[in-house]
């Protein structure tokens, strides 16, 4: 098991009581999941997505689509002289059109990332509604960009980093903290591909 | 004031004159644009020269002192494309690489099938930096049809005649070219490489041709053509000259003839001892298209094997100018040719000499009396008496190919930036200073 | 995981781990061509030229539309509609338009080179859409792309390129992709459309079809085309026809399993019979709609790489 330096916010535990929470306070607010899809931004958004739509499963006997986002298509910083992230495949084999689209990601920042996505989703149709959750919130917005369900709200400093992970893709559970004074070397070299990566979030 | 004794001394040269075989320390003093001796130092001497005035001496000691060297193949585009090279610009480009004399090919607008043109070079030539001779057209327009005036043109003073450029295709004006030259006793220089193989093509067919997808010009283009010439010029009698040999084949179909007692000479070029197609396909210069194309190891092996066999009786530059707005465009749109006259003493040492191929001897012997004695010139030789063209040569300065130095008008050169060995030092021109580095 | 050049010229020197992104990020792309609006804004505010300077429909179609569905901006050039007529040279031509402020060219043009030409004088990204008999790089990658589509991977496939291999593009880069990629490569033509020294570039040459067939998974037929008759290359296209049309009789020769591919435009009845071409084992169309997606990536990919400043 790789060593993670920093402060861990939450674990596997809470990780699950975040998501079931957020499933709940999905399915009160549209009054069950008879309308509902829901769309992660990949990569560890779509993981999310997948464990809200099993949740929902599991309290409503629902089956809820979902589908898997890149947003990187939709970037506001495309022009930028760095080589272009690579593109995973899209999956939203549903119609949006008159849904209310859950859509997830874990880490809520800048909000760049979400602007995008929603560009993204429109261009798959008109939804009734899109519903914003995300595991993790933690400020420094940039447009005007506001979470509906949020697993926990965590003050930042900029040039913290928030790394997330869940175990469909990495060996462990946990939300971590690397706050900027601890590691200021890496913090430097990261810092001129911040706007790329928002954050280092997705690793 | 008394008139000096000499108009030029070149004192402490090692000088080579092969056609005298002569190669040792000595001094040339010229009189009257004509060589008066050559003398090994002696008290004698030193007395001589000490008397002379300052200007009249030059000390070309750790110098090689040549005859002034001959270009058989050069194209001097006037009249027609001044915009390429003159008369006057092609001998001061001649000068500065060492020639004094230098043989114009005839594919100009119009092409020099007439006496009139022929006199109209020459009286151009009158003042220029190099003595150039005329190579009249075989055929009108050299279009291979008809044969051109060969009997004026050499009554105006054409020393060969030549469809360089193109190949006469058909044997039979071929056949009578030959049969008529040898009334006025002058060489035919052919340009052999078959129109129907070559049709269209712009680099050598070759596994380089095949990887870019380049239309070829084979090697048996060349091959066919020479052993047709070869073998009419042995049917019939008359001088043959084979232009620019770039192929394997032909140079053994050269040697082969050369054996069999055929009167048959031939040229190579620089380019073709030195480049190799492979080179094409990193840049796609377009001052990497000649006619013929450069070729193969293969071939360049065969080139230099020939020239030391003596198979290969000159070395010449085939001096092709174009203008760079026709240069720099895609390769298979731009003009054949580059430029020579200026790097080819370089190429010969670093190539040929630096090598170990040629001796010095050997390849002043080659761009000397060779060409001066199959075309019949006066030069070529420092033997008393005759015009004071004298090259003296840096043989070891090195320096580097620059676009900005050449004194020809036009810069297509494949060797911009190549750093050689042995440059010209001072040209000599009837005892006058033509250039001097 | 990144390309190195800021150009497509060619397969020849490009490695497998760049195939393979562009492969892979074409897969990514192909499923936007299915969505309801076809279309995502990349690219927008890039300006595309695409410059023919060689009658081309399906290439440049192709082009268009991947330059589109990425929102980027295209001009056409086609040099029936220019001022060449008039006798200016390509990098007249080219340092005009590039002066409106454009990013990429797309460029097809008779002569070897001339892409790599455009890279030393302009600043725009520089993609080969075919030049002379060389490379046509993005054919061969959505070639490449629909054969892996269909298979899963490339290597250790047996492709056969059956054809004027002397004159064609399609199959040089072809030939450099599918041996980059470990795929095993064959040819076949007549011996007069085979070029000299052909069997330098590693590959099985034959000049008989059922020779080339036999156990092979995939056969790539490349167009036949008249002039070559004309200039005494073969003797009849009916003799052309049956030395090497890819027929159904013939098929029984290969593996089971078996691709036939063509990049169009085709000769029915000439290098392949409407039988084989609307077969089952005919991914043709396919190859038309994977273009885009292929084109699209390397757009794409390539866009990120900016001039130097």
């Amino acid at each position: 098991m790789p060593r993670i330096k920093g402060e861990i916010l939450l674990d596997e535990k809470k990780i699950s009581r975040a998501v079931t929470r957020i499933s709940h306070e999905i399915l009160e607010r549209n009054s069950g999941a008879e309308t509902l899809v829901v769309i992660g931004i990949l990569k560890r958004g779509a993981d999310l997505a997948k464990r809200v739509a099993g949740k929902i499963a599991q309290i409503e006997g629902v089956e809820v689509p979902v589908g898997l986002l890149d947003i990187n298509l939709y970037r506001d910083d495309v022009h930028s002289k760095l080589d272009q992230p690579i593109i995973a495949r899209t999956e939203i084999l549903f119609d949006v059109v008159d849904r209310n689209v859950i859509l997830v990601d874990d880490v809520l920042f800048t909000g760049r990332t979400i602007r995008a996505a929603l560009d993204a989703i429109i261009d798959f149709g008109r939804p009734r509604s899109i519903q914003l959750a995300v595991l993790i919130d933690r400020g420094h917005r940039e447009y005007p960009i506001r979470p509906d369900y949020v697993g926990k709200n965590i003050p930042t400093s900029k040039d913290d980093r928030v790394l997330v992970r869940l175990t469909e893709r990495d060996d462990t559970e946990m939300v971590v903290i690397e706050k900027s004074g601890l590691k200021k070397k890496a913090g430097a070299r990261r810092s001129s591909a911040k706007t790329r990566s928002e954050g280092g979030t997705k690793k | 004031m008394k008139k000096p004794k000499y108009d030029l001394v070149i004192k402490c040269g090692r000088v080579i004159d092969p056609a005298l075989g002569f190669g040792s320390e000595a001094d040339v003093f010229v009189k009257d644009a004509k060589i008066v001796k050559i003398t090994r130092m002696s008290k004698a001497t030193k007395k001589e020269i000490s008397a002379l005035p300052e200007e009249n001496i030059i000390d070309a000691s750790g110098k090689l002192v040549t005859p002034g060297l001959i270009d058989m193949h050069v194209h001097l585009r006037e009249p027609g494309r001044e915009d390429k090279e003159t008369i006057i610009t092609g001998c001061r480009a001649a000068a500065g690489g060492g020639f004094t004399t230098v043989c114009c090919m005839p594919n100009t607008t119009p092409a020099i099938d007439n006496q009139e043109t022929v006199k109209f070079v020459l009286s151009r030539a009158e003042d220029a930096d190099a003595r150039v001779y005329v190579v009249g057209a075989i055929t009108k327009a050299l279009e291979g049809k008809e044969l051109a005036e060969i009997g004026d043109l050499v009554a105006g003073g054409a020393v060969a005649i030549s469809d360089d450029g193109s190949y006469v295709q058909n044997p039979e004006i071929m056949r009578r070219a030959l049969e008529y030259a040898k009334m006025f006793d002058i060489p035919i220089i052919t340009h052999a490489e078959d129109e129907f193989l070559f049709a269209g093509g712009v680099m050598n067919e070759s596994y380089e041709g095949t990887r870019l997808g380049m239309k070829g010009r084979p090697a048996v283009g060349e091959v066919i053509a020479v052993l047709r010439d070869v073998r009419l010029c042995d049917f019939v009698g008359g001088k043959l000259h084979v232009a620019h040999v770039s192929t394997a084949g032909a140079v053994e179909a050269i040697r082969q003839a050369k054996k069999e007692g055929v009167n048959v000479t031939a040229e190579a070029c620089p380019h073709h001892f030195t480049l190799t197609d492979d080179e094409i396909g990193k840049e796609f210069d377009p001052n990497l298209k000649v006619n013929p194309p450069i070729r193969t190891k293969k071939d360049v092996d065969a080139v230099i094997r020939c020239l030391v066999d003596g198979s290969l009786d000159c070395i010449a530059s085939d001096h092709a100018p174009h203008s760079e707005e026709e240069k720099d465009v895609e390769f298979d749109q731009a003009p054949s040719g580059m430029i020579g006259l200026e790097t080819t003493l370089g190429l010969v040492k670093t190539q040929l000499i630096d090598k170990g191929f040629l001796s010095w001897a050997d390849a002043i012997r080659k761009m000397t009396v060779n060409p001066a004695r199959i075309l019949r010139l006066p030069g070529g030789t420092l033997e008393k008496d005759s015009v004071a063209d004298i090259t003296i040569i840096d043989p070891d300065k090195k320096w580097t190919v620059k676009k900005d130095n050449f004194r020809s008008k036009s810069k297509n050169s494949a060797f911009i930036g190549w750093k050689l060995s042995g440059k010209v030092f001072c040209t000599i021109l009837g005892g006058r200073v033509v250039y001097r580095s | 995981m990144k390309l190195r050049s800021r150009h497509l010229l060619g397969l020849e020197e490009t490695t497998a781990s760049e195939i393979k992104l562009i492969l892979d990020t074409a897969e990514s792309f192909r499923e936007i061509i299915e969505r309801p609006i076809k279309k995502v804004p990349t690219l927008r505010g890039v300006t595309v030229l695409n410059l023919f300077y060689e009658p081309s429909t399906r290439t440049r179609i192709s082009f268009e539309l991947a330059e589109k569905r990425l929102s980027a901006d295209t001009i056409n050039f086609s040099r029936a509609l220019s001022s060449v007529t008039k006798g200016e040279s390509l990098k007249d031509t080219v340092k005009n338009i590039e002066a409106l402020k454009i990013n990429m060219i797309v460029v097809r043009h008779a002569s070897t080179g001339a892409p790599y030409f455009l890279t030393q004088c302009t600043g725009s990204n520089i993609i080969n859409a075919g030049d002379g008999r060389h490379e046509h790089p993005t054919q061969a990658l959505l070639d490449m792309f629909t054969i892996r589509r269909k298979y899963g991977r490339l290597e250790g496939l047996r492709v056969v390129l059956v054809g004027d291999v002397k004159h064609s593009r399609v199959i040089r880069s072809n030939i450099w992709g599918l041996k980059t990629m470990g795929a095993s490569v064959a040819i076949c033509g007549p011996s007069t459309l085979l070029p000299y020294e052909v069997e330098e570039f590693g590959v099985d040459v034959y000049t008989h079809l059922d020779e080339a067939m036999d156990g092979a998974d995939v056969v790539n037929v490349m167009r036949i085309q008249l002039e070559r008759q004309q200039a005494g290359l073969f003797p009849s296209m009916r003799e052309y026809t049956r030395l090497f049309c890819v027929t159904k009789e013939r098929l029984k020769l290969l593996n089971k399993n078996y691709t036939i591919m063509h990049p169009g435009p085709m000769n029915r009845g000439v290098e392949i019979t409407s039988e084989v071409a609307d077969s089952s084992s005919s991914v043709i169309l396919e190859q038309v709609t994977n273009g885009q997606a292929v084109r699209m990536a390397v757009l794409y990919l390539l866009s990120g790489k900016q001039r130097e400043e």
